[in-house]
């Protein structure tokens, strides 16, 4: 395996001077489907392990898999939603590979007849100074295949295989419908490849989000990006060799995870190295990637067609009701929330530019106002994602729990300063908000008792504030106001201690 | 032998129905016949006496109740040990699965128990369904009941035998390039392939899922139309069987029974016979196409030129398919797990390799070996492509036969039983059995095998095989039953008569 040690990485803009980068995205969409892929068991997050299993999924001698329709409607809809074309007709495959986590050892995939392909997807890159330029990613094919189960390695001190005692294997996850979105080369793109591979990926997922057909939550892996990159000499043309980096799982490690392989490689390329075609694993606290299996044209997955099951072929009836039901253009839709929330051009533009304009949609529909969205994510959020490193999306705040918490500064259950330290509370996983503010005693003091006695003991510390008042410089009231929220450590509501001031001292 | 078992099914089943006889007092009685004679014919590979005859003693409690579930309520039968049977070990005549009981029951033994027949127990084959002989059976042979020296056929011989030695009244059976019908030849039992689709595949360990499909084995054609009813029909679960309801098949056989053939055209396809046919078995068929003629068929020569080359198709398609469906068995899950020696702490994969290595045997892994090969990149368009182009031109050759005739006729197998061991180091020899039966696996349509009687050379059985075009296997019951009626009456009774009495038989 080799180290960060023997790693030569190229500065940036030094490789660009040399070499031309090439990419190619692998997404994998994992659908949300009440039901699994070829089976009946359900695909909910989180249940025990092996509680959502039966003979087909375990891969048990005599079952048989029969397609889900639902996940078959899924995968033509994302179609559709990325300009492709929808095969009339198509067959499942079999990947046969050995795995301890794959129940049948071959995993029921598309092959060369994927359910769509020939697409692309128009992405919006930010432009430094604002404002965001149009670039163009090609869709190869989108195919439906089925997840594996999930190994957990116990024993070692990381969770990996290596230096582990034995391992569990949870098959909760396998036959899961799962839509493979792959790209064709994405050239041309230079300096912006990092950016354009994470507003791709991004984009992607607020389609994803739009279309309603997965939880296209990253940090459980519902979607999940392998990043394929190669380098070739400057202005020649043609493709080097790649490198395929597995599961970046957040949108700012995609765009870490391309900018650290295009140096990677140059630094091998610069010393007359070869790069060698493998996959590799990418360390997100790091923000490394090493070797894993070396992935050359010997590996062999022995692709025939499925016989256990019958061809899909999608009546052009179908496809064209499904076509009725796709999200509108992402341009029209802009235009349109724009003038219904009411967002001047400028809080517009900053929206879409941090990358919150899905976020703040979605909190939106989760029942926040429109300003009161906004100004979380792009002052709150923003900074929290700015300071952490972080992309916006992948904070671990949901646009619901803004909402949700919004809704309870609405309640005067709490206030803006509490907001922030609920926010606190979820990112580091404390539970859902009524739990945090539980938890942490963050519920604001609207009882008049308590109040009443600090707005006493502040009137008795600041009698000449007080004097001020009671002759009717009302605007004094804040210094006040200020004493008593220290004195109750900003769990008060400040509206009411305003009152109380005002009635005491009238 | 208690007269009780010499009965059909469907004799059974009147038996049952006007009250001389019960379900637990036939149950018994095979299960008393596998006591005597099992020893020396090795059909079962596991008897469930006891779950037997509670289910006897459930299917006489209903008849009691006046409400019987069925016609066939009460009568036991034999299941192939490669399906699937909760509660039951299944095997598949494989050491891999030595131990593994499935938590669920495949459709057609769903079937079988909605239907009140008691389960008397598993039938041997040859490991994973590979092979004519039932040698391949990791449990050892079995042997056939006309000559315990011979195979029984495979790869069910064990349902085959245990037919013929009146250790079971009837059993199911799977075909995936001849497994029922080859054994009915060499036993002297009627043994059907059903369409392709007609019966549920779900829970039928799978040889090659585009060619395997389960039928029955019986001892008369009737009984055989009785049974493929029952298990016969649409099943959610597997996504390849047909969604169109079962065609009359005991009416068919029935209305055959009268022996009036007048207007049916049959075809004797040519490339089925001549030079490598035993004499005995070409003369046996020559008798059962003068029989048809006599019954009022006309008979038309036809040719199927692309059936020369449907052996190789097929030992490129089943292995391939076979080769991925093996690969689950890992010993990660379920069934045999060896750890390998001298390895400390193995990874997965060793022990994967260690097991796979002790738990399949020679004849299963020759098959992974070419079936990987096959797949492989670089030779998939020139063997497995290849061979999927020859199934259509065997498809558009059954087409073009079934333009010309109703049924189509040849003999079922090339030669009667062989001795046993005397094919097992020479793989293609035993391929060979398999050239007439392969042609209707590759296209998907239903075939009969039954007796045709008994090869002067040897006085061993021979069969007949009957083709139909698929979804038509109501015409192979019309036919089969006619020329059955026909043969008994030559015959002076049921072939089987004929066969050794068995008792105080030892292997």
């Amino acid at each position: 395996m080799s180290t960060a040690a023997e790693v030569t990485l190229v500065d940036f803009d030094d490789v660009l001077a040399s070499y031309d980068p090439a990419m190619g995205l692998e997404v994998h969409v994992e659908l949300n489907t009440v039901t699994k892929m070829f089976c009946g068991c359900p695909t909910e997050f989180g249940a025990e392990p092996n509680t959502q299993v039966c003979p087909t999924c375990l891969g048990l001698p005599g079952a048989m898999p029969v397609v889900n329709a639902k996940a078959v409607e899924s995968a033509i809809r994302i179609g559709l939603a990325l300009n492709c074309e929808i095969a009339e007709w198509c067959r499942f495959a079999r990947k046969n590979y050995f795995y301890p986590d794959m129940p049948k050892n071959f995993q029921t995939s598309q092959y060369d007849e994927p359910i769509a392909f020939e697409g692309f997807m128009d992405v919006d890159i930010p432009l430094e100074g604002g404002g965001t330029e149009t670039f163009r990613v090609e869709i190869e094919r989108a195919h439906m295949e089925e997840d594996t189960g999930k190994s957990l390695h116990v024993g070692g001190a990381t969770g990996r295989i290596h230096g582990a005692d034995h391992s569990l294997v949870d098959y909760n996850r396998a036959g899961i419908p799962l839509i493979e979105i792959v790209t064709k080369p994405i050239m041309g793109s230079r300096e912006k490849a990092p950016a354009i591979a994470k507003a791709y990926v991004a984009q992607l997922r607020e389609l994803i989000v739009a279309l309603g057909v997965s939880d296209a939550r990253m940090d459980q892996g519902s979607i999940r990006a392998d990043v394929n990159l190669s380098l070739a000499p400057k202005d020649q043309g043609g493709l080097g060799t790649r490198s395929e980096t597995k599961n970046v799982n957040s949108l700012r490690s995609v765009e870490r995870a391309v900018r650290y392989e295009m140096q990677r490689h140059a630094g091998i390329l610069d010393a007359g190295g070869s790069i060698l075609q493998e996959t590799r694993h990418w360390h997100e606290d790091t923000g490394i990637t090493t070797s894993g299996r070396e992935k050359s044209d010997a590996e062999d997955y022995r692709y025939f067609p499925e016989p256990d099951l019958v061809p899909v072929a999608p009546s052009r009836e179908w496809v064209e009701e499904l076509r009725a039901t796709m999200p509108e253009n992402p341009t029209v839709k802009k235009a349109r929330l724009q003038a219904e929330w009411g967002f001047t051009d400028l809080e517009m533009r900053d929206t879409v530019g941090a990358g919150a304009f899905g976020l703040v949609e979605e909190t939106i529909a989760a029942g926040a106002t429109p300003q009161s969205a906004r100004k979380w994510w792009l002052s709150d959020m923003a900074r929290r994602a700015n300071e952490s490193g972080t992309d916006i999306a992948d904070l671990g705040v949901s646009p619901a729990q803004v909402a949700e918490v919004q809704a309870l500064v609405d309640a005067k259950t709490i206030n803006d300063k509490l907001a922030r330290q609920v926010f606190d509370g979820l990112i580091a996983g404390e539970g859902t908000p009524e739990e945090i503010i539980a938890a942490r005693g963050l519920a604001v003091v609207s009882d008049d008792g308590a109040l009443g006695a600090a707005v006493d003991v502040a009137i008795a510390a600041n009698p000449d504030v007080a004097d001020k008042i009671r002759d009717g410089k009302v605007a004094a009231a804040g210094a006040l106001i200020g004493a008593v929220m220290k004195e109750m450590k900003g769990q008060a509501d400040a509206a009411r201690v305003r009152e109380l001031i005002l009635e005491r001292l009238a | 032998m208690s007269d009780l078992i010499k009965q059909t099914a469907a004799q059974m089943a009147a038996a049952l129905a006007d009250g001389t006889t019960t379900s637990v007092e036939l149950t018994q009685a095979h299960l008393d016949r596998i006591a005597a004679v099992d020893g020396a014919i090795h059909a079962y590979l596991h008897v469930d006496g006891e779950g037997a005859l509670a289910q006897a003693a459930a299917s006489d409690a209903r008849r009691s109740a006046g409400t019987p579930a069925g016609d066939l309520d009460g009568i036991p039968i034999a299941v192939k040990d490669v399906l699937a049977t909760q509660g039951l070990p299944t095997t598949c005549g494989s050491k891999i699965l030595e131990g593994w009981i499935p938590p669920y029951d495949a459709t057609v033994v769903a079937k079988l128990k909605a239907a009140g027949l008691p389960i008397l127990g598993k039938t041997n084959m040859d490991e994973f369904a590979m092979g004519s002989s039932t040698e391949h059976s990791a449990y050892g042979p079995t042997h056939n009941p006309w000559d315990l020296d011979r195979i029984p056929g495979g790869s069910g011989g064990g349902s085959a035998a245990a037919v013929a030695a009146f250790e079971a009244p009837f059993a199911l059976g799977t075909d995936t390039g001849g497994s029922i019908r080859q054994p009915g030849a060499v036993t002297g039992t009627v043994g059907v392939k059903p369409t392709y689709g007609g019966v549920s595949r779900y829970g039928l360990v799978a040889l090659a899922n585009s060619l395997d499909q389960v039928g029955p084995v019986t001892r008369t054609v009737l009984d055989s139309a009785l049974l493929h009813e029952l298990i016969g029909g649409h099943d959610p679960r597997d996504s390849t069987s047909v969604d169109a309801p079962v065609p009359g098949l005991v009416a068919a056989a029935t209305q055959g029974a009268d022996g009036d053939l007048s207007g049916l055209k049959v075809g004797v396809i040519k490339e089925l016979g001549g030079e490598g046919y035993q004499a005995g078995v070409q003369q046996r068929f020559q008798e059962s196409v003068d029989h048809l003629v006599a019954m009022g068929a006309e008979v038309v020569e036809v040719s199927c030129p692309s059936f020369v080359h449907a052996l190789a198709a097929y030992y490129l398609i089943l292995p391939a398919e076979a080769s991925s469906n093996l690969a689950k068995f890992d010993a990660m899950r379920y069934g045999l797990r060896v750890f390998p020696e001298g390895v400390d702490s193995p990874s997965a994969e060793e022990v994967m390799r260690a097991s796979r290595d002790a738990g399949f045997g020679d004849e299963v892994k020759r098959r992974i070996i070419l079936g990987t090969y096959a797949l492989s990149s670089g030779y998939y368009d020139a063997y497995y492509g290849q061979a999927q182009k020859v199934r259509t031109l065997i498809s558009r050759d059954f087409e073009a036969a079934f333009g010309q005739a109703d049924v189509l006729l040849s003999p079922t197998a090339p030669t009667t039983a062989f001795k046993l061991g005397e094919k097992l180091d020479d793989p293609i020899a035993m391929y060979l059995n398999d050239l007439a039966t392969i042609p209707a696996n590759l296209a998907g349509v239903p075939g009969i095998s039954l007796p045709s009687g008994l090869a002067d050379e040897d006085g061993l059985p021979a069969g007949v095989q009957m083709l139909a075009p698929a979804l038509a296997d109501d015409r192979l019951y019309r036919v089969g039953a006619a020329l059955e009626v026909a043969l008994t009456e030559k015959w002076g009774g049921p072939l089987l008569d004929r066969a050794p009495d068995l008792t105080g038989a030892s292997a």
